[in-house]
């Protein structure tokens, strides 16, 4: 990084750690502002897609095509009055968002974005978004309990009982994946599906990309999984007795773990960055070489956030068709149909391994 | 270990799912109620009170306001009191345009109900779908009427004027385009008529987007099925009429078993459930939707091939025409003492029932001779059905109480009144 020369005596008088500190800072910025701005205009592509979905037209009136409106939300929502219930326990109320925000966006440090973009590059990365994901359900619990309503607390009480379940649902799905990549690194396991659309892992793990999504759908309360915020049967659930600021920032939170879990499937199961076609492969090696088309299709940032955007379809799709579940109904599906999936496969995959067959080589 | 107890949950009158002002207090044992007591009275606006003074013919608006999602049939079944009291019939001509509007009321309804079943078991799609067919009927209801809820099209003797020979149109505005209107307009351009023949085509169709989305739906049937069951000796005990009843598998519906103006020659099927869930009562509802429509295309055939008045030339009951009125100085009295006088019925008292979109709605109407109701009692089919409410929840989840409510399929302007 070429700084100005002017800059660059500043930079070099201070002391290594705060240049870490400072540099560090700065990544965590990029990283942090885009993915807000995709949640804004997540909000907006969904409120268009299921419009579409509904034969209506979604948010036309603020700027062109509507594309105003996530600003006059967050505005709306940002100028509001904060009403903290008389007999809530205030100091939870006023944690319990920034509890369920943090992990949502702190899981984002291990993401690669492309093959060399990313903040930390760490070993345990697998582990470390295992317990990110699982600590967004504090801020729901939290946020349930502290609000000292019947509906927060009936919203809360779903939650806890469905991450349970789908958690580990979730962690076995994940642990095919490294069975299979022989790593817990997520540069790695991207890595382990190189060669074109045929390695990706989600050949091999068909089932368990499945149960993973799902899992993940559930994960985030979404529809049809949405038990703990159905609107129909307990009003909003755990964020009932919040608005303005505190609603915004469950709200990102939320969107920020849809981006999250389609982006960690379309890393898991579908090779991050990876392009579909490989140099090797029969199409790769054609098209590839065609100047600018090919380095426009080759590796990079764009194939990720394509197949993001994919499952971020699948989410609203979901949401615009589906009726939602009965809280008992989910908990039987993700005990007796998602974890018993995992294991059967996660058994299979291991007499693969022992056996030394391994089809995704 | 402190004692565990149950606990109390108010839900609604300002509730998503309450459909309007519905007040429920649960007695529920974790997600699983016990006990459930619906609150009433939160919409009460004293409707039979106020037609007490009132000239009858004053009253018909009142009526439409009653269930607001199927007003026409309320009218209905006022109308036909006032007339079985008079002992006059309307022209044939009139019995088809209302049984007509009734089929087109009680489709109106029934696409309101699954729209709202839907959104309350989370299917947000159909609310919409139901909400796009429902925007082609309520056009037919301003033709006719001027309004596109509350009509007050029937009156004693008759309905208020004939068909119309054009719909009203779409115009172009900042939102929308030329293509778009003229798109619209293409099946609005002949007469009310036309328009209704081409939407009783298209509407199978509809219903069957709706089944694709709904029928087979694994979640949708997890959700309905063997939930709310009623049998059918139960049904009848509480009082249960229309889709509420024939869902538990009895075959009872007034249009056949009694009835009234034009029905007995029209060609329509009675559909009835065999479990009494949720499920055979969604299942009823929709192939209700399917006759309805078949119903509304003879009449339109009919309607069609058979000119006629449409009002009885009786200037005691219905208003001279106007054209009459500015040179005929009796019809200028008619006209002025038909509203503000009103006319007398004899003393007597009479009982209607109609088969109403949701059940029976009846009318009972007592006449002391003067030129307004001595007591008029309006039986609506929303009442026994919440009143059966705890029983059908009872054991349940809370998710299952609303998914209850919706296939019910309340409407608090009746049940209040």
């Amino acid at each position: 990084m070429a700084l100005p020369d002017f800059l660059n005596n500043y930079w070099i008088l201070l002391p290594e750690w705060m240049r870490l500190v400072v540099w560090t800072g700065i990544k965590i910025g990029m990283i942090l502002l885009p993915v807000i701005i995709c949640v804004a205009y997540l909000t907006y592509f969904e409120r268009k897609a299921i419009g579409y979905f509904h034969s209506r037209k979604g948010p036309n009136r603020v700027g062109p095509w509507g594309l105003g409106q996530p600003w006059a939300d967050v505005f709306k929502m940002l100028t509001k009055e904060i009403v903290i219930p008389a007999k809530s326990n205030n100091y939870l109320f006023i944690i319990a968002p920034v509890l369920a925000f943090a992990p949502a966006v702190a899981a984002w440090a291990v993401i690669p974005f492309s093959p060399t973009m990313t903040l930390a590059n760490i070993n345990a990365g697998l582990l470390y978004l295992l317990a990110m994901t699982s600590l967004g359900v504090y801020g729901v619990l939290i946020a349930g309990w502290a609000s000292n309503s019947k509906y927060a607390l009936l919203g809360a009480m779903r939650s806890a009982a469905q991450i349970v379940a789908y958690e580990i649902a979730m962690g076995f799905a994940l642990v095919g994946v490294l069975m299979v990549s022989n790593s817990l690194n997520i540069g790695d396991i991207i890595q382990a599906q190189s060669g074109g659309i045929s390695q990706w892992f989600m050949w091999p793990l068909f089932g368990l990309f499945v149960v993973y999504f799902i899992s993940g759908v559930a994960e985030t309360n979404r529809a049809p999984f949405d038990v703990a915020e159905g609107e129909s049967e307990i009003v909003a659930g755990f964020h009932v007795e919040y608005g303005g600021f505190g609603f915004a920032v469950f709200f990102l939170a939320e969107y920020a773990n849809m981006i999250l879990i389609s982006a960690l499937t379309a890393i898991m199961f579908m090779g991050g960055w990876m392009s579909p076609f490989s140099e090797t492969g029969p199409i790769g090696q054609y098209l590839l070489d065609i100047p600018f088309l090919g380095a426009l299709l080759g590796d990079g940032f764009m194939w990720l956030a394509l197949k993001t955007s994919f499952f971020l379809l699948l989410y609203l799709w979901f949401r615009a068709t589906f009726p939602r579940y009965r809280y008992d109904q989910i908990m039987r599906l993700g005990w007796k149909v998602l974890i018993p999936v995992t294991i059967v496969w996660i058994f299979g995959e291991g007499i693969a391994i022992a056996l030394g067959w391994k089809p995704w080589l | 270990m402190p004692e565990i107890k149950n606990y109390t949950l108010n839900f609604g009158p300002q509730h998503p799912a309450a459909h309007g002002v519905l007040r429920l207090v649960l007695e529920m044992d974790g997600e699983v109620i016990e006990r459930a007591d619906p609150h009433i009275g939160l919409l009460h606006r004293g409707t039979e009170k106020l037609a007490e003074s009132k000239p009858y013919n004053q009253s018909i608006g009142y009526m439409d306001r009653l269930d607001y999602v199927s007003m026409m049939c309320n009218e209905h079944g006022y109308v036909l009191a006032i007339e079985k009291l008079l002992g006059i019939e309307a022209p044939e001509r009139a019995q088809y345009i209302r049984v007509m509007f009734d089929e087109i009321t009680r489709i109106l309804n029934h696409l309101m109900w699954i729209g709202a079943h839907g959104l309350d078991v989370g299917a947000m799609a159909m609310f919409l779908y139901a909400f796009r067919e429902r925007e082609d009927l309520m056009d037919a209801y301003e033709a006719v009427s001027g309004a596109r809820l509350h009509a007050t099209y029937y009156r004693p003797g008759g309905v208020y004027r004939d068909l119309p020979d054009s719909m009203p149109k779409y115009e172009v505005t900042r939102w929308r385009e030329k293509s778009e209107v003229k798109r619209l307009n293409t099946v609005r351009e002949g007469s009310l008529l036309d328009f209704l023949q081409d939407f009783t085509e298209r509407f199978p169709k509809c219903v069957d987007e709706y089944e694709t989305l709904l029928t087979d739906n694994r979640i949708w049937k997890q959700r309905t099925v063997d939930i709310g069951i009623v049998s059918p000796e139960r049904a009848m005990q509480m009082g249960f009429t229309g889709p509420m009843l024939r869902g538990s598998g009895v075959e009872w519906d007034l249009r056949r078993k009694q009835p009234y103006e034009v029905y007995d020659q029209l060609d329509f099927k009675i559909p009835v459930g065999t479990n009494g869930d949720s499920y055979d009562r969604y299942l009823v509802r929709v192939e209700e939707m399917r006759q309805s429509n078949h119903i509304i295309s003879q009449c339109i055939q009919w309607l069609k091939d058979n000119p006629g008045p449409v009002m009885l030339e009786d200037y005691k009951i219905a208003p001279p025409p106007r054209m009459n009125m500015k040179a005929d100085m009796e019809s200028l009295i008619h006209h002025f003492k038909l509203f503000t006088e009103g006319f007398c019925l004899p003393e007597g008292e009479v009982y209607t029932a109609i088969e109403h979109p949701k059940g029976e709605f009846g009318c009972l109407l007592i006449s002391d001779g003067a030129n307004k109701p001595y007591r008029l009692k309006i039986r609506a089919p929303g009442f026994a059905h919440l009143s059966g409410l705890n029983e059908m929840v009872k054991g349940h989840m809370l998710s299952d109480v609303v998914a209850v409510i919706g296939t019910q399929d309340i409407v608090f302007g009746e049940i209040d009144r």
